[in-house]
């Protein structure tokens, strides 16, 4: 599977990662040729075979609804790299605009 | 040919638990910034998260108040994607998706728009997580994030696109709100954002497939989803009209302005890369499980107004209004037991005390009467001891002071006068003092009686029985005693 | 007190407060950090005010003659994606080198239940996603037994630690081998537990359905001690199995007698070095000769595995890893005045290139047109994989094959090549696959070089695979050699 310099673009906007020129052409390399190795699955018959996405077989494992003590607000505030007032602060985010 | 209207509503509705949907952290409202946070609802490396076994049940609950068919097992999906109200960046909810079902499915909700009775399909009822909250302060380059609503548990519920116009998407989200209400899952106010909605919204030939949808958001009490679709439909249908093409889009529901605009476009189609979430166990529905939810679930509105006609001999009109709301309601079943007399306490009920509540924006919960209060205002009534004219004064002042109405009544000495005694020198003076009124009356216009009786009631402060004085006029005149 | 160092805690237990004291134990070992991490470099904070003044308080309940709880005034070390409270957890990342959790996570809180002093916190490979410690944010672990070569991964600072006799024991987190292989190239005693008998909650996740947090140590009855003292079920990790934890260290002398040993053939394939081969099945005429009954099995997707392993562990991870956005705590990137720019900007100077190609792999994975064709397909295969060791297990008990398949290789060896530093870990990553509990003993050197034996059991029979491994260990002195940094 060949994976172009713009796949890699799209999956790197996806993943919120800015990438370099030099950045975007050695992963398109190197993620083609994993993607290449990858490819041997395909030689495994799967059709019909249900999905593992547990390693443990176990259901419904539940918390009672009681309230428990939260952090300190002091805690989270130390914790951000910018606060006001108890809140985190981020630059602005722009909600429906016309 | 006019066009059919095609809305759909995407309702969330946020459970009646005291933690989140997934940590021990409170689920009050109003708490000042992030001091109901923890590790969890903040999403600080190596936190986990664990389902609320109340919030599941709650689900349940609506699932079967809703008709739905519940899933024997279903399983939490990660919804990702990047905002900073969302600490992890991915929100934990139970999609739909490939060969995990959602905890329910399929159901239904019946509503009666102009006295036609319409079965809305419900398409799917899950779980998930609510975001933190931004605040954008008037000025300056930033925005602000509070994670007290982080993790707060939400039920979404999906209709199919049944409802015909904005006036059945009203009277849908207020028979919603009504089960809700009744089987104790959510508070159901849009105003405080327990109940949130967004619409899908289509115009069509009738008979022609689907046409495009845009979907309505930012609508906040139950009022503005009917002015913002009804404005949706007069826009869409003006663009069909003119020619043009509905586009595909999000519109933001502008209150002040009564309009909807179309927000600025996401740069890229969201992908959100679903995926089973792999930090929590499949949730499975043993049939006992799903029984013992049935068993617990409270009656619904329609049992509860069928069963409160055959009950207490009330009209359909009545048991309407008195099941409106869950506390109505069992305001009124309290009255009753206290006093048995449905017909008399649903009266005041649906009249005075409905009145005060609208004209005042209040509800039932709010007041200061109880339903004994209520009860025991009827039975003076029906007792003597108070005339209907006067019970509607008692009833004010219990409604402004919460005394009981036999201590109104004491101490405003308006027990009624019975005594023919105290009476008889009242209708002497009255007959004294208007002349006229008397001579009428012997001279056969009975009708002038009516108004000597006012007299009285008015020199006793509306305290007389009006039959006793009715009698002592006629006796006194010289009329034959009435009827 | 150097004599100290380097001796198993079953050893010194009984000496503890008569022959020395907690403070003077955990002295040795702070002293033997301060003598060798500079060439070793397996720390990226110790905190040794905080294991003194724990030490202090250890003595004074000896003096008081309180009873002490099983691994009173052992100095552990705890690799740097655990949380500990109020000591910075960074997973090897820049993106994280602030943080101070407020939360200890229930294997560090466990562990000090049970009177383990902690040293302090291990290097690993970035998010533990590595097999050499070299993709660490911050420099690159040493193996103690030759300084130019790596000391595996990603836990490899808690193998380097143990082997260096910097910690008596440490605790690591295994995805696909970052427990064993490192164990294994350090020639100490290093075990994944399966998957739910030890909480996760507080280990930074990497691939949430895979991760698991086990002991490395000098031998099998100090790993035994360790694994006792952290399993059992946590309310805060909803994949904690809630079954009892039997006592792994009484069943440990049980002995192998008439118990199966299976040894897979496609794992002495092309790719294992022939020394580490000759080795292993050495190790395993040990065991026969023991009583153990030897045959072998087939696992024939072992060549899918490793796939199947990155599709789903580099899935996991790119979700797992959003949260590393600059906002709520970790590194922002400066002067970012739009969202976008803060998150892409962060996390571009914030991660390392491996991290970066891990975080795009699993986006790929999971996005639209290739979810199917890629990470469910690797889902299924984790089907087979897993049906492949259950019917291995319905013929033995365990099964023996090499940790690693190479006894150790330079710094800056695979680095440039992604793919072939994945292929380090072809022998334990089907393990993690199908959740299963796995050991790596020393079993033999290659060039001067510690090589590795791993046992592998059902799940939850972690008592199976630790009575052979113990049994192993005794029957042979590989676990008593120490390196000659230690020694010298």
């Amino acid at each position: 599977m060949r994976i172009t310099p713009e796949v890699v673009e799209r999956v790197a906007r996806l993943s919120r990662l800015e990438l370099t020129e030099e950045e975007r052409a050695t992963f398109a390399s190197q993620l083609s040729s994993i993607l290449e190795y990858f490819a041997r699955l395909d030689r495994l018959p799967t059709e019909g075979v249900e999905p593992t996405s547990h390693a443990i077989r176990v259901t419904n494992v539940f918390r009672p609804d009681q309230v428990v003590p939260s952090l300190p607000v002091e805690a989270v505030v130390a914790m951000a790299p910018q606060a006001h007032e108890g809140f985190v602060v981020v630059p602005r985010v722009l909600e429906a605009e016309e | 040919m006019d066009y059919e209207i095609v809305i759909g509503l995407e309702i969330h509705v946020q459970l009646l638990t005291q933690s989140k949907m997934f940590c021990g952290c409170s689920t009050r409202f109003g708490a000042p910034p992030n001091t109901q946070t923890c590790p969890v609802c903040l999403g600080l490396p190596g936190s986990l998260p664990v389902i609320n076994r109340r919030a599941v049940e709650l689900g349940l609950r609506a699932a079967l108040a809703l008709n739905c068919t519940v899933h024997p097992t279903s399983q939490f999906h990660r919804k990702n994607y990047y905002y900073p109200d969302l600490p992890k960046n991915y929100q934990i909810s139970q999609y739909q998706y490939l060969e995990h079902p959602p905890l329910a499915t399929d159901g239904y909700l019946d509503i009666e728009v102009d006295g036609q009775r319409r079965r809305v399909r419900i398409r799917r009822v899950h779980l998930e997580e609510d975001t933190g909250r931004l605040v954008h302060p008037p000025e300056g380059a930033v925005s602000w994030v509070d994670y007290n609503r982080s993790g707060v548990p939400l039920m979404e519920i999906v209709t199919y696109p049944d409802l015909r116009s904005p006036l059945e998407a009203r009277a849908f989200l207020l028979k919603l709100r009504q089960v809700l209400q009744y089987a104790e899952v959510s508070t159901g106010r849009m105003e405080e954002g327990t109940l949130r909605c967004d619409a899908n919204v289509s115009l069509r030939r009738p008979g022609e497939p689907l046409g495009i949808r845009t979907e309505v958001k930012n609508m906040n009490s139950i009022r503005s989803v009917e002015r913002a679709l009804a404005y949706e439909v007069a826009r869409q249908r003006e663009v069909l009209e003119r020619g043009g093409a509905v586009v595909q889009e999000t519109r933001h529901w502008d209150e002040r302005r009564g309009i909807t605009f179309a927000s600025r476009s996401k740069e890229e189609a969201e992908d959100y890369r679903y995926f089973p979430e792999p930090d929590l166990v499949p949730v499975e529905v043993t049939p006992e499980w799903l029984e013992e939810v049935r068993r617990t679930l409270p009656e619904l509105p329609d049992a509860r107004r069928d069963r409160i006609m055959a009950q207490y001999g009330l009209g359909r009109y009545d048991a309407e209004l008195l099941v409106q709301t869950r506390a109505t309601a069992d305001f009124f079943e309290a009255a009753v037991a206290a006093h048995p007399s449905p017909k008399a306490i649903a009266n005041w009920m649906v009249g005075d005390l409905a009145a005060y509540l609208n004209e005042h924006n209040l509800e039932i919960e709010q007041l200061r009467i109880t339903p004994g209060q209520l009860a025991e205002l009827v039975r003076l009534v029906e007792d003597g001891t108070i005339s209907g004219r006067i019970a509607k004064d008692v009833l004010v002042e219990v409604l402004e002071t919460g005394d009981s109405p036999r201590r109104i009544v004491d101490r405003r000495g308006w027990v009624q006068i019975a005594d023919e005694g105290a009476l008889r020198e009242t209708v002497e003076a009255v007959i004294r003092d208007h002349p006229e009124p008397v001579r009428d009356v012997q001279a056969g216009k009975e009708k002038a009686i009516a108004f000597l009786v006012g007299q009285v009631m008015r020199r006793t402060q509306g305290r007389a029985n009006p039959a006793l004085v009715q009698r002592l006029l006629r006796e006194r005149l010289g009329l034959p005693p009435q009827g | 007190m150097k004599e100290l160092v380097g001796r198993p805690y079953h050893e010194l237990r009984p000496r503890l407060g008569k022959d020395f004291s907690v403070r003077e134990l955990v002295d040795a070992y702070l002293e033997n950090i301060e003598r060798l991490d500079g060439q070793v470099r397996a720390y990226l904070t110790v905190t040794a005010d905080r294991a003194r003044a724990q030490a202090q308080e250890l003595d004074d309940r000896l003096a008081r003659r309180e009873p002490l709880p099983p691994l009173a005034g052992m100095p552990v070390a705890v690799k740097d994606n655990l949380c500990t409270r109020g000591v910075r957890t960074t997973c090897g990342s820049r993106i994280l080198e602030p943080f101070v959790p407020p939360y200890d996570a229930t294997a560090v809180q466990r562990l000090r239940e049970a009177g383990a002093v902690l040293l302090g916190k291990t290097n690993l490979d970035e998010f533990a996603m590595g097999s050499s410690t070299e993709n660490s944010g911050f420099f690159s672990t040493r193996n103690p037994w030759r300084l130019d070569h790596v000391p595996g991964g990603s836990s490899g600072g808690s193998a380097a630690a143990v082997a260096a006799g910097e910690a008596l024991a440490a605790l690591g987190s295994d995805t696909g081998g970052s427990i064993r292989q490192p164990a294994s190239l350090c020639g100490v005693v290093g075990l994944k537990p399966t998957y739910g008998r030890v909480s996760r909650y507080g280990l930074v996740a990497f691939a949430s359905s895979l991760d698991q947090i086990g002991p490395l140590s000098l031998d099998v009855r100090d790993c035994a001690l360790v694994l006792q003292a952290i399993s059992g079920h946590d309310p805060h990790d909803s994949t904690s199995v809630d079954l009892p934890v039997p006592d792994v260290v009484a069943s440990l002398e049980a002995g192998v007698r008439g118990l199966r040993v299976g040894v897979p053939v496609e794992f002495f394939g092309e790719g294992l070095h022939p020394g580490v081969r000759q080795a292993v099945l050495e190790a395993v005429r040990v065991l026969e000769g023991l009583g153990a009954r030897v045959e072998e099995v087939a696992l024939p997707t072992l060549e899918y595995a490793l796939p199947t392993y990155y599709l789903i562990a580099c899935a996991e991870a790119s979700s797992n890893l959003a949260r590393y956005d600059g906002v709520a705590y970790g590194y922002r990137s400066p002067g970012a005045h739009d969202l976008y720019t803060l998150y892409a900007r962060t996390r571009a100077e914030g991660f390392g290139p491996e991290v970066k190609r891990r975080i795009m792999l699993g986006t790929f994975a999971l996005s639209e047109g290739y979810y199917e064709g890629f990470y469910k397909k690797a889902q299924q295969v984790r089907t087979l994989v897993r049906r492949d060791f259950d019917r291995c297990f319905q013929r033995v008990d365990v099964l023996a094959t090499p940790t690693s398949p190479v006894a150790g290789f330079r710094l800056g060896e695979r680095t440039a090549d992604p793919l072939q530093m994945y292929l380090a870990d072809v022998y334990t990553i089907p393990v993690n696959l199908a959740g299963l509990p796995g050991i790596s003993v020393p079993c033999g050197f290659v060039d001067g070089l510690p090589v590795g034996l791993q046992l592998v059991g059902r799940p939850f029979e972690e008592a199976t695979v630790l009575r052979v491994a113990y049994a192993y260990e005794q029957a042979t002195e590989w676990h008593r050699h120490r390196c000659p940094l230690l020694r010298g």
